[in-house]
């Protein structure tokens, strides 16, 4: 008998920890598996149960056996559909996450690549507030883009996703938490104003002086465009400021970003200006270098510098 | 990669248009099978407000506005008392429920409202079966559960695009795989055995037998060609003039109609047997107490007493159908000694048919005290007189009697038994008449006799001293056909289009499915569920019993519901499964690949192990190595023979 208890009471301590299990997050890729897809009846499925008992009664109180019948095929099908719930989930396989990149403070893009062998419909993904639906044709892997919200820089965990589904008749909700374990890599927010980076003394004169040249196109205001280039009269008969374009200067001045130039101030805030220089710069497709405590970053140039960079900011400590 | 087939919906609220076309249409098939019992007035004013609302819905896509709601609820309720003269009840509540339900389209405007309407549609089928729980019905009904299906689950998102008839099959598939659970529950959910609330209203006989019966009564009868009742003989059947079912015995005339008095207090009448014949009867519902027995029965069944005339009657009324097995006399006597009361069978009401009687009086002169010549007399002159066989004869008037004989001539079974009885009270021969069943259409292929309420009849019996009362049937003499072919061969061009020769015998074999569908569903009552087990020895299946068979069966459902819904399909590797087959070969051989060994190793130390086979399992596991790491998939013709090779590898024993 003890070893009875015994033995009951280690089942149920590995049954607690496989349930403590599924809160860790894991590594991708997760399969839906039996023991994390719960399923309960929803509320329409309750108010289904009502009226087929309402049904039952009904026929056995005025011994219909046809009627009788019916409802039992009904409450069978009813029944059926719980284990169609069920198998709509069981076996759907979340492959990878791609996340896109976005500054603090603005949505993060998830692409989620879901996999399955069958097809599988009506598969909802809820993160947060917003749900997704996607239907898997069976073939393949399936993309669904979702958005997270970030609020500071630097590495956050995913948050837990609730993949369910009402499928097929919105009798009973199946539903499975996923956590998977993969960060997500959240760029400062550049500040909104302040000076222009400093160039080296030659590369701006040059630069002034090939900036002196006739404007050729009117572009939009960019923040630290310089006053005296504002076309006023053609942003008169815009909704925004207009800026003469200058003919690009033929050898592209190469900006040397430097943590150290920026002493005496808040560590976010020297973040927050490096990364709206490189922003900046980044706009302007600038040739630029960008040195910061431990990690210098060589000149470059091209969205997959901008890229390193932003990420580099963002990881500092 | 493939994109989503689609994002989340705009708003909950919004329903699509093929969630409502699904909706339109499971309302529309409630409606249809409703309509057997709504007025048709009535149905074709709710079939018009349905299509005008799903025009409404395709043109505009709005909403109905709200002012037109109300009155229209109003109004339906108007409708419903004034049609029935109450809301509850099966009738009325059945129009309200379907009116209610097409009156909720007007305002489906979310998921909420169709998931309501569909679940209603649902109870409002089951409440059609309430009328008519036939086969057909309950086929059709089931089928109307397709697009409530279809409805619900057209609401889920994203879902792959399909047809509108092709979203139906998926509720067919679901359904077929309910089937089972659903069949096991339906034999074992417990019955009741009494009602839980109000007994099913003892509503008036919608057709049927009456327990009196006046010239012109039968006509809605003869016409109603549902099944009355279903015999099936203990050994060979009667011929088709001994096929006379009693049901009432009349004896008391008041000049308009023949009724019968039930006496409960006095003994069967004495019964000589000569030749006698065992059968069973499956009765479908009367609401009458009455059960018909073929001639003369010799007891009553369980439940149910023999009145004096040899009447049946059960102890409550059929409100369900019922079966039963008798023991009938086909050749005998009854009451061979004079009856007590005489009186009672001459009577005849003073002041009627004066020229009938004067008839009666005038043979009884002729032929003095020869009864059998009275009767003869009567039945010549039905059949000589000029006296015509019809459904539709002319009105009668006060001496009805009189003018049947002696002016109109022409009428059915009703006006020549009545005739007949009233001609031999006149002449001083006791007489009764009996209304019953005459006639049937036996099967042949279920071995049963199928009785229609067509085949109502009314003949008579008159006491002749020496051999008792003694069936005459004066309808006979007119038309013999009546009684050896049946009512339908009687009234042959009479009858509506659809009881015509071959359809009427379509209908009569289609009767085979009909009887097993009336005995093995809508029969199985409390008593036979108590009997389900008696083949395995069971004799009394209880609740507790059932109960416990229900939950069982349940569990064994969903433990195979469950294997399919947790079966994974792996994808097939024919060379791994081949590869596997090698390794059951070696390992009888005591060959067992390590978990650390790869095929290379493996394949060697077999070789080692096995020196008569080493060139083969070398080959094979070069082979297997090219086929495996060689290629991303294996050509087919390699794999083909290394499968082979497989096969044929044999080891043989060494001998050493």
């Amino acid at each position: 008998m003890p070893g009875l208890l015994r033995q009951l009471r280690e089942q149920i301590g590995r049954r607690l920890r496989v349930f403590a299990r599924q809160r860790q997050p894991e590594n991708l890729p997760i399969e839906l598996h039996r023991r994390r897809i719960y399923i309960v009846p929803t509320g329409f499925g309750l108010g289904f149960a009502i009226l087929l008992l309402t049904m039952l009664a009904g026929a056995l109180n005025y011994t219909n056996n046809a009627a009788l019948l019916l409802t039992c095929l009904l409450g069978a099908a009813s029944a059926a559909s719980m284990l169609v719930a069920f198998r709509n989930l069981d076996g759907l396989c979340l492959r990878h996450i791609h996340a896109g990149h976005a500054i603090a403070g603005q949505p993060l893009e998830l692409t989620l690549e879901l996999g399955s062998e069958r097809v599988r419909q009506a598969i909802r993904i809820d993160l947060g507030q917003q749900t997704l639906a996607v239907a898997l044709d069976g073939q393949g892997s399936t993309r669904a883009t979702l958005h997270v919200a970030t609020e500071r820089r630097g590495w956050q965990p995913l948050p837990r996703l609730r993949v369910w589904t009402t499928w097929p008749l919105g009798l009973f909700r199946a539903w499975s938490w996923l956590h998977p374990r993969q960060s997500i890599l959240v760029w400062p927010r550049p500040e909104t104003g302040g000076p222009p980076p400093q160039a080296p003394a030659a590369d701006a004169k040059q630069a002034r002086i090939r900036h002196g040249d006739e404007a050729s196109t009117l572009r939009d205001y960019r923040v630290g465009d310089p006053q005296r280039h504002v076309a006023w009269k053609a942003s008169a008969r815009h909704d925004n400021l207009l800026v003469k374009d200058f003919e690009q200067p033929a050898r592209q001045p190469q900006w040397q970003l430097d943590w150290r130039q920026l002493d005496g101030m808040d560590r976010e805030a020297r973040i927050a200006r490096l990364a709206r220089w490189v922003e900046e710069a980044q706009a302007r497709q600038g040739h630029y270098s960008l040195w910061l405590p431990d990690r210098p970053i060589p000149a470059g140039s091209g969205s997959r510098h901008y890229v390193r960079c932003m990420n580099a900011l963002a990881e500092l400590p | 990669m493939n994109p989503p087939h689609a994002a989340a919906k705009p708003s909950p609220a919004a329903i699509d248009t093929r969630v409502f076309d699904l909706l339109a249409l499971t309302m529309a098939l409630v409606l249809a099978v409703h309509a057997p019992h709504l007025p048709a007035w009535l149905t074709a004013a709710m079939a018009a407000l349905l299509g005008w609302r799903c025009w409404q819905q395709r043109r505009r896509s709005g909403k109905v506005a709200s002012w037109l709601k109300l009155p229209l609820l109003a109004m339906l309720v108007g409708i419903v008392i004034a049609q029935y003269g109450n809301l509850f009840g099966k009738e009325p509540g059945s129009a309200l429920a379907v009116g209610l339900l097409v009156l909720k389209l007007l305002e489906t405007g979310s998921a909420r409202d169709v998931r309501v309407g569909t679940s209603f549609a649902c109870f409002a089928l089951m409440a059609a079966l309430l009328f008519d729980q036939g086969m057909l019905a309950t086929i059709t009904v089931a089928l109307g559960l397709l697009p409530a299906l279809a409805t619900l689950r057209a609401l889920e998102p994203a879902q792959s695009p399909v047809s509108l008839p092709r979203a139906l099959l998926p509720g067919l598939g679901l359904s077929a795989a309910a089937l089972p659970l659903a069949l096991l529950a339906f034999l074992l959910v417990p019955r009741l055995s009494s009602p839980l609330w109000g007994a099913p209203s003892a509503e008036l006989a919608r057709s049927g037998l009456s327990d009196s019966m006046s010239p012109g009564g039968f006509t809605d009868l003869l016409v109603d060609d549902s099944p009355a009742m279903r015999v099936s003989f203990d050994g060979p059947a009667p011929t088709a003039e001994q096929r006379y079912f009693r049901a009432f015995v009349m004896s008391h005339y008041d000049g308009v109609s023949w009724t019968y008095r039930d006496r409960t207090r006095q003994p069967p009448a004495a019964l000589q047997v000569e030749q006698s014949l065992h059968y069973q009867i499956h009765l479908l519902p009367t609401q009458r107490r009455v059960l018909p027995a073929l001639d003369v029965p010799i007891d009553a069944p369980e439940g149910a007493g023999m009145r004096r005339d040899r009447v049946i009657m059960a102890g409550k009324r059929v409100n369900d159908a019922l079966t039963y097995s008798l023991s009938s006399a086909v050749r005998y006597r009854l009451e061979p000694e004079a009856p007590r009361q005489q009186r009672r069978w001459l009577e005849l009401p003073p002041g009627f048919n004066p020229r009938t009687i004067e008839q009666g009086r005038q043979w009884r002169r002729q032929y003095g005290n020869d009864d059998n010549a009275i009767v003869r007399a009567a039945l010549t002159q039905f059949h000589d007189g000029g006296f015509r066989y019809t459904l539709s004869p002319a009105p009668l008037g006060r001496n009805a009697m009189d003018d049947f004989l002696f002016d109109t001539r022409e009428g059915f079974c009703e006006h020549y038994s009545s005739a007949f009885t009233v001609l031999m009270r006149a002449a001083g021969i006791p007489a009764r008449v009996v209304t019953g069943y005459q006639g049937g259409y036996w099967n042949t292929i279920g071995n049963y006799l199928l009785v229609r309420n067509s085949d109502a009849h009314a003949w008579s019996e008159v006491w002749l001293a020496g051999r008792g009362w003694v069936r005459v049937d004066p309808t006979g003499a007119v038309r013999p056909e009546r009684v050896t072919q049946g009512a339908a061969a009687a009234a042959s061009g009479q009858l509506p289009w659809y009881r015509n020769d071959w359809l009427q015998g379509w209908r009569n074999r289609w009767d085979l499915v009909n009887r097993w569908w009336d005995k093995g569903v809508v029969g199985f009552d409390a008593l036979r569920q108590r009997g389900l087990l008696t083949p395995f020895g069971i004799r009394d299946t209880d609740t507790r019993m059932l109960g416990w068979l229900l939950t069982i069966s349940c569990g064994v459902f969903m433990a195979i519901g469950l294997a399919w819904a947790l079966r994974r399909r792996q994808p097939r590797d024919p060379l791994h499964d081949a590869w596997q087959a090698l390794q059951r070969k070696l390992a009888r051989k005591g060959l067992v690949r390590r978990t650390a060994e790869g095929p290379r190793h493996f394949l060697q130390r077999a070789a080692r192990a096995l020196p008569p086979q080493r060139d083969e399992l070398t080959r094979l596991m070069n082979v297997y190595l090219e086929l495996r790491y060689a290629h991303d998939e294996p050509p087919d013709e390699s794999l083909r023979r290394f499968q082979r090779a497989v096969k044929d590898f044999r080891i043989t024993n060494v001998v050493k």
